[in-house]
């Protein structure tokens, strides 16, 4: 479904991607992890289309979207989650998972925003108030809501587990597994590797702006090198 | 001594609420892009302008209003397309100079196309004053105020009932996030060009039979306009209408109790004051969000 080749992305002069290649499956769940700055959100942000690439392709079902620009990249099926959730804080809940829908048409909208509720019940109830008020938690649900109401084909996840208490951590990541069979594919980027890899069809590990392994989750959760590396173990 | 508070009351009104219609292009702007778009004047001094020509060539008053709004989104949207879209990027500041590089080209232009008189329009509706309560009110007033509350009413129920409109929240908000779900930042940061555009050229229609107009009416009334959304916080909407008010408010009492020889110095007190004392301004954004 997506394709990754050579890609380089630089902030200034600081290469952040040195030639990232790497291939996302119809129907899987594709882990990313890695430590601090190794280029994961960097990454996101390529395919986003919100941060510019330097060199490398981007394919997108077999099309070189490499030069599109975000909105036509969100028309095509592509959401992310991003990291720190940024949900427009001033405005509704609902509003926020309104405009997770721009870029569709409105028939969807409010089917699409009752299958979010039943997917996060904590959202409708909340979802007359400011988006600025929700814990952390409840923004994260927001977050991943607001990026399946454009109906992805490919959703981009950005370390959802981050600052979460375990409870949280394991009903968002229980999410993701629902959303997998649901059809929709992910691609997940965490710092909590054992728990991305745990649920990850396949997984690749990047440091420094560059992938240092890749493979099943499972082979990666049970390889020494990275159980030593990120897994503390 | 009640008729002279009404008639100050009532004047001080009527230009607020032409700074609270400059402030508020600011503010439109400024949500979209970070950058204070020092042109703003001149989209109100092309409202005027175009509408004195206009009608001088022999365009009926609606006619001509029309067109000098359509010539002032015209600029409006290539200033931002030759001028701040190519500088996508670059810090806000270097933005605010271009912007002020701007007006001061608008200015020159307009002075060689148009020329450097002072120009008049008449009231829309007579200018016999209308006696209230012993204060005399010029109907033009009316308009102006009336116009005003058009626009924010509009702007209102664009801004919080349209899917657009709560776009260009989202922008104002977190831009980032906008374009990651799908909106086209620098389409709304044309539309915000615009809709300043258009919001300015119409204060500088509806205010030009009160208070003349030349091709250098912009630069104070930008400056009295940044004033107000000092005042009200710069970013915030609520902010820019109360803002222009009591700016307008504070000239027009300034003008009749200590001199009028003062009255632009008031925008450069309220500037100054607004900066050391409370640099949010009266709804400004941190005050928002602490609450
Ligand atoms: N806005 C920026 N300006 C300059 N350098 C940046 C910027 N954002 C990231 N970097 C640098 O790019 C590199 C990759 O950062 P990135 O945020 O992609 O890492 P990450 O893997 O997401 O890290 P984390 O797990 O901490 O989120 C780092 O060296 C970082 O310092
Ligand atoms: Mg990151």
């Amino acid at each position: 479904m997506l394709e990754v080749r050579d890609l380089q992305s630089a902030y200034g002069r600081i290469l952040a991607l040195k030639g990232v290649s790497l291939r996302v499956e119809t129907g899987e769940i594709t882990a990313i992890v890695g430590g601090n700055g190794a280029g994961k959100t960097t990454l996101l942000r390529c395919l986003s289309g919100v941060q510019p690439v330097s060199a490398g392709t981007v394919k997108f079902h077999g099309e070189d979207i490499t030069g599109w620009t975000p909105h036509r990249r969100v028309a095509a099926g592509i959401a992310q989650s991003p990291e720190g959730r940024q949900v427009f804080g001033p405005l509704s809940v609902e509003d926020n998972l309104r405009l997770g829908a721009f870029r569709r048409g409105r028939a969807t909208t409010d089917e699409n925003l009752e299958s979010v509720f039943e997917m996060f019940p904590i959202l409708r109830e909340k979802r007359a108030l400011p988006s600025a008020g929700l814990s952390g938690g409840q923004q994260q649900m927001l977050a991943i809501g607001r990026a399946l109401m454009s109906e992805p084909r490919l959703l981009l996840l950005d370390e959802p587990s981050m600052g979460l208490a375990p409870v949280l951590v394991d009903q968002i990541l229980d999410a993701v597994v629902a959303l997998k069979r649901a059809g929709v594919t992910v691609l997940l980027v965490e710092q909590n590797a054992s728990a991305a890899l745990a649920i990850a069809d396949r997984g690749y590990v990047i440091e420094t702006g560059r992938i240092a392994h890749g493979g099943t989750g499972q082979a990666l959760l049970h390889d020494p090198a990275v159980r030593e590396a990120y897994l503390g173990l | 001594m009640g008729a002279e508070l009404l008639q100050f009351l009532v004047s001080g009104l009527t230009v607020g609420a032409v700074y609270a219609l400059v402030a508020l292009g600011f503010t439109l702007i400024y949500n979209a892009s970070d950058v204070v778009n020092f042109a703003q004047g001149e989209f109100v001094m092309l409202g005027g302008m175009v509408t004195v020509f206009a009608v001088a060539a022999g365009l009926a008053l609606p006619l001509a209003a029309a067109l000098a709004i359509l010539v002032a989104v015209a600029v409006g949207l290539l200033l931002h397309r030759l001028a701040i879209e190519p500088a996508r990027g670059a810090s806000a500041v270097t933005l605010i100079i271009i912007t002020i590089g701007a007006s001061i080209f608008l200015r020159g232009v307009a002075q060689i196309v148009f020329d450097k008189q002072f120009h008049q329009l008449p009231a829309f509706s007579g200018s016999d004053p209308i006696l209230l309560a012993g204060a005399a009110i010029l109907p033009q007033s009316f308009w102006v105020l009336g116009g005003a509350v058009l626009v924010f009413l509009g702007l209102f129920v664009f801004l919080e009932k349209t899917l657009l409109g709560k776009a260009v929240l989202a922008t104002a908000a977190n831009r980032l996030a906008a374009r990651l779900v799908g909106v086209d930042t620098s389409f709304v940061l044309a539309l915000s060009f615009g809709l300043s555009a258009a919001i300015g050229a119409l204060a500088g229609i509806l205010i030009t039979p009160i208070t003349l107009t030349s091709f250098d009416v912009g630069t104070m009334l930008a400056l009295k306009g940044f004033a107000a959304a000092m005042l009200g916080g710069m970013g915030s909407p609520l902010g820019a209408v109360v803002g222009g008010l009591l700016l307008g408010l504070l000239e027009s009492f300034a003008a009749g109790t200590i001199s009028s020889a003062y009255k632009d110095a008031v925008a450069f007190v309220v500037i100054l004051a607004v900066l050391f004392t409370m640099p949010q301004g009266l709804f400004g954004r941190r005050s928002v969000e602490r609450v």
